[in-house]
This record gives C-alpha cells, structure tokens and sequence, in this order.
C-alpha cells in the first residue's frame, strides 16, 4: 500500500494529509481499462471523474466525427494504422477495434455495424476519405489524443500528482545530514 | 457528413481545437493538483498558454505567408 503527502498548496483544506494510493499498479491498470477507475479505486472521487468526463468524452467524440471509423487497428501491408497504438491507450472503449479485425480478417462480418472494423481493401479505406474527408482525421486526432491524455491519468493514478513528488524531494533532501556531520 | 459536426467549425477549423484544449488543460492541471480549486486555476491558466501559442504561431505563418 503506497501514501504519498500532499503538500498544502494542493490541498488547502487538509495541509499536510496523507493520499492513499492504495496499489498504485492496480490503480493504473484500473486507469487503462476504464479512464478515471484507478482514481475511484483509490477515493480520488473527484479527480477520477474529471478524468473520466475528459478522455471519454475526447475519445467519444472523435469516434462519432468519424463515423466509427477512425479507431481500428490493421497491420495490413498498405494501412499499418499507427494511430491505433495511442488510442488504445484508452483502454477498453478501444479494444473492440481487436475484436472487429479478428472477426474481418478470419472472413467473417464485423459487429456494431461496423463500427471499429477495419478496411478491407485499399478501396474502402479511399471510400472513407472520399466521404469523410477532414472527419476521418479529425476523429483521429481526437482519439489519439484521448488515448495520450489517459497515459497521463494512468501515471497520475500510479504515483501521485507530479506536485507530490517534488514536496518528498524537499522533505528528503531537507532531512539530510549535511556532508560535513553538522 | 457525421452529425456530431461542431457548428461553428463548419465556418472555421479551429474551432474544433477548443474542445481539445479544454481537455488537454484540465488534464495536465489534474497530474499536477490534488484539490479542484488548483486545477481549475491552473487549467484556465495553461488553456489562454495554448490559445496564445497557437494564435502567435499561426500570425507569424501568416506573415510568412505574406512573402510568398
């Protein structure tokens, strides 16, 4: 179980109270999953749901300006979609795009009207830009974006806020003794 | 076109930023606070940094682009 202290700037109303990460490798891995569920895991009521509203609502967005059609993983030889390593960073919302390629690629019909599924053909993927254009990108910049912000959530979920960190750094260098034994 | 379209964005791209900063601000706040009132100072104050950023690089594309 890890505690970390929370300086007074941060926490006006409880100067010097202690914050109960609990696991924190249980925390971040909660905070993948589900963004926020790492903070709700460790009574970090507030800051989980603002994660929670933030990133999902980022990633929901990109998702419904492309259609369903920005956020899916392919390793074809002519769409080997990078993006989908940060959207997946998301977590669950994310991992059915897994789902829809194994059902595609195995030659069976993809779920949720296709939403996730990967192209088929180079000709379908032109087909999305023809009729998505600027859509497309924009829900994949969206997405990506709501995956690297949740890579912050995780680690915040983990360690701390950052401000944490520099407040033990002090605390420890000022409970030092000094080189010379005085 | 999809129907999630921001209406405004319709008359200009940039508009479609906005939601981005927003999150992207509350975000990065929340890693570096612990109490709402310190992230909702800090967010407001990192969402004019970016707005201000982006104005000042897209003025000086702009003049660059007077030259072409």
């Amino acid at each position: 179980m890890s505690k970390a202290a929370v300086s007074a700037s941060s926490a006006p109303e409880q100067p010097d109270a202690v914050l109960e990460l609990k696991d924190p490798v249980v925390a971040a891995v909660l905070g993948w999953l589900i963004p926020g569920l790492g903070h709700l895991y460790q009574g970090r009521t507030a800051k989980g749901l603002l994660f929670m509203v933030c990133v999902l609502s980022t990633f929901c967005y990109g998702l419904f300006l492309s259609d369903g059609r920005a956020v899916y993983a392919s390793w074809a030889d002519w769409d080997y979609r990078l993006p989908y390593f940060c959207q997946v960073g998301v977590g669950l919302p994310a991992l059915p795009a897994l789902l829809q390629t194994y059902l595609v690629r195995g030659g069976k019909a993809p779920l949720m009207g296709g939403m996730m599924a990967p192209p088929v053909t180079p000709a379908e993927l032109n087909e999305w830009y023809r009729t998505l254009h600027r859509y497309f990108d924009l829900g994949t910049v969206y997405t990506m974006i709501a995956g690297l912000l949740n890579v912050l959530a995780m680690y915040d979920a983990w360690g701390g806020p950052v401000q944490l960190d520099e407040q033990e750094e002090k605390k420890r260098t000022g409970q030092q003794p000094s080189p010379s034994g005085t | 076109m999809p129907s999630f379209v921001l209406p405004l964005a319709e008359i200009n791209l940039m508009w479609y930023s906005v939601p981005l900063i927003v999150a992207i601000s509350l975000v990065y706040s929340a890693t570096r606070h612990e109490a709402m009132g310190p992230i909702l100072s800090h967010a407001v104050r990192l969402g004019l940094m970016i707005a201000a950023f982006m104005a000042v690089i897209m003025g000086v594309l702009w003049l660059v682009s007077l030259q072409l």
